[in-house]
């Protein structure tokens, strides 16, 4: 898999110098490598993410059934379980675009989409589903734009194959080898200038079986944004390349936009549901810590790999990395998402909620009992 | 009418100077440009309209799919007609490679090189080469953080130390040799494409990395085919400069 990796750094390198090969690997130096099955076999948290692959020599699926037309959701919505047990031919059709909307209340950012919002549409497949995935760049568009998939297999992740020109659109097919929950962003020269414009999001792959039932599923991700202007300033605010540089960000946002998670928008649940978030990153620069005020992760899978850790207060997620968390609410109230880098939680915007509808739970939280003046010594 | 072409389509002489390439060959890392002629303003609707009248093999209802994609002169209410929403003076776009170089050929001028473009595009109102002044390229950038298409009629701006127009902040313009920057459709699997210059280097050898408008503009160009039209993306010409009498 390092191996692996490695062959899609040196393509993103070389769309980073702006490489357009939409078929050729010529240029790639490192030779081609199809990935070996895990010989040992991930350990299987059933029905959890991992899960056995295919006995053959090659890795892959043969789409059953008819081609499926995939489902995709705005944030925070995601698209219903899966409940194929076979592997499909999945068509997915994705728009990037280039729009002004809201990033603050008063600020105007010229975003760049996956779909028309940030993040990007969240997709959902199977392991070994066959995707036929296509891309279209809206006439409006002033720049070129493709997609870097982390869940593909191939060269530039499906970038190489999807660079597509305003008013175009590019088709290329992968097989979901890996399950897991992928980050797909732009990898067009150049590559941050798009990634931090907000041309990233989601995508599931779910293992032959599912995932474990919960009652809620949410879609967040974290983004950092770059503006000549100060945090708040008003009208429309260009991005700032020098800010972007320096890692100096204006936002840190879930879901592109300050308050896309509070108030009305708040995400909502009742005491006693099972609760699970997808979490991704998008970057351009800088790390979640990820963190539910009150809440304390019954599971997380860390970096969205197979396994799980338990009773895990914040979780770090990489830029272009995910985690999938999972709690129970047990006592009802309003429960504050945060980027636990705490300033940027109060001056930069990361700051979501979750409110839970219920009764109370004084067993387990009695709220407060009293609030009495008592007799201190004094300070030396 | 050739008289009016002539006063719409002025052109100004620009160079000689060095532009370095983004991603430059050994030995190329600074390229002289000769002198050459480029036109002060990008073909406007109108001109491309009367070109379009005289050589109705361009019209967008003739026109083979070799030569233009379905996106070409899309703006336009018919194939002869403007049409009320588009702006007479405003530079043309929805016009493939293929039909700007009829049209300038039909100038007795042709596309500008990507060198010769680029070497326009390099100077600001005052310098010849504002290719590292930062507020120049900060002007550049913000034409990125405008979305949609509007654009504004052509020479509406101040004309920059050649005296051309618009060469940032209108539209994408067509050169002459798109494609030759990179890995070509026709010539991506010839091996004697000097790969490393295009894409094993990456960007760290980027000649001038705060630039990142050139790095744009090669992004734009690599992503076009010759009988690609978007509705950014017009042109305007280039000539040699008139040989001198012996």
């Amino acid at each position: 898999m390092t191996l692996n990796q490695t062959i899609m750094c040196l393509a993103a390198a070389a769309l980073l110098a702006g490489c357009n090969s939409s078929t050729s690997t010529s240029e790639s130096s490192a030779p081609s490598v199809i990935p070996e099955a895990n010989a040992a076999g991930p350990i299987a948290f059933a029905p959890g993410l991992a899960s056995a692959l295919p006995s053959s020599e090659v890795r892959g699926w043969t789409p059953e059934g008819d081609p499926i037309t995939g489902e995709v959701t705005y944030a925070p919505d995601v698209p219903a379980p899966i409940d194929r047990d076979y592997p499909a031919k999945v068509i997915i059709e994705l728009e990037t675009t280039e729009e002004v909307m809201e990033i603050a209340d008063g600020t105007d950012y010229t975003f760049w989409t996956f779909g028309g919002a940030v993040p990007g549409k969240f997709m959902r497949v199977r392991q070994g589903d066959t995707v036929e995935f296509h891309l279209k760049n809206h006439p409006d568009s002033k720049m070129p734009h493709n997609i870097d998939l982390h869940a593909v297999t191939g060269p530039g992740g499906g970038a190489t194959s999807t660079f597509t020109a305003p008013g175009h659109e590019t088709v290329f097919t992968f097989q979901a080898l890996n399950a897991g929950l992928f980050v797909y962003h732009c990898a067009t020269a150049p590559v941050g200038m798009h990634i931090a414009n907000g041309m990233y999001g989601l995508i599931l792959v779910e293992p032959p079986g599912g995932l474990p039932a919960v009652d809620k599923e949410f879609y967040v991700m974290q983004g950092d944004f770059y503006t000549t202007g100060e945090y708040g300033a008003e009208g429309l605010q260009p991005f700032s390349m020098d800010k972007a540089i320096d890692e100096d960000a204006t936002y840190v946002l879930f879901n592109g936009r300050v308050g896309a998670l509070t108030g009305d928008n708040a995400l909502k649940a009742e005491v006693g549901d099972k609760v699970r978030m997808f979490v991704g990153n998008g970057g351009p620069n800088l790390i979640s810590s990820f963190h539910v005020i009150g809440e304390i992760f019954d599971k997380v899978y860390p970096e969205a790999g197979t396994r799980f850790q338990e009773n895990v207060q914040t979780t770090l997620i990489p830029a272009g990395g995910a985690a999938m968390v999972e709690f129970e609410v047990e006592v009802p109230g309003t429960y504050i998402i945060v980027d636990h880098s705490i300033f940027r939680t109060f001056h930069k915007g990361s700051l979501g909620m979750l409110q839970v509808g219920g009764d109370e739970a004084p067993a387990i939280y009695s709220g407060q009992q009293s609030d009495t003046e008592y007799e201190a010594e004094p300070l030396k | 009418m050739k008289i009016f072409l002539l006063v719409l389509a002025s052109m100004t002489t620009v160079g000689p100077g060095l532009w370095r390439p983004l991603y430059p060959a050994e030995g190329e890392e600074e390229i002289t440009v000769p002198a050459f002629e480029l036109d002060e303003a990008a073909v406007t609707h109108r001109q491309f309209l009367e070109f379009v009248q005289e050589h109705p093999e361009w019209r967008r209802d003739n026109v083979g799919s070799l030569f233009a994609d379905e996106g070409y002169l899309d703006s336009w209410a018919g194939p002869g007609e403007l049409g009320s929403s588009v702006g007479r003076g405003h530079p043309v776009s929805g016009v493939s490679w293929w039909a700007a170089r009829a049209y300038c050929s039909s100038r007795d001028a042709r596309l500008p090189t990507e060198a010769e473009w680029e070497l326009a595009a390099q100077a600001s109102t005052e310098e010849a080469d504002a290719s590292e002044d930062p507020e120049h390229l900060a002007q550049i950038l913000a034409w990125y953080s405008r979305p949609g298409n509007q654009t504004d009629p052509v020479a509406h701006s101040e004309p920059n130390f050649w005296g051309v127009y618009d060469l940032h902040g209108q539209v994408w313009e067509w050169v002459d040799d798109y494609a030759s920057a990179l890995v070509a459709n026709d010539n991506r699997e010839d091996g004697t494409v000097d790969i490393t210059r295009f894409c094993g280097a990456g960007a760290i050898t980027a000649s001038l990395k705060i630039d990142y408008a050139a790095f744009m503009r090669i992004a734009f160009r690599s992503s076009l085919q010759a009988d690609s039209t978007t509705r950014n993306l017009g042109f305007r010409c280039a000539r040699d400069l008139p040989k001198e009498a012996p």
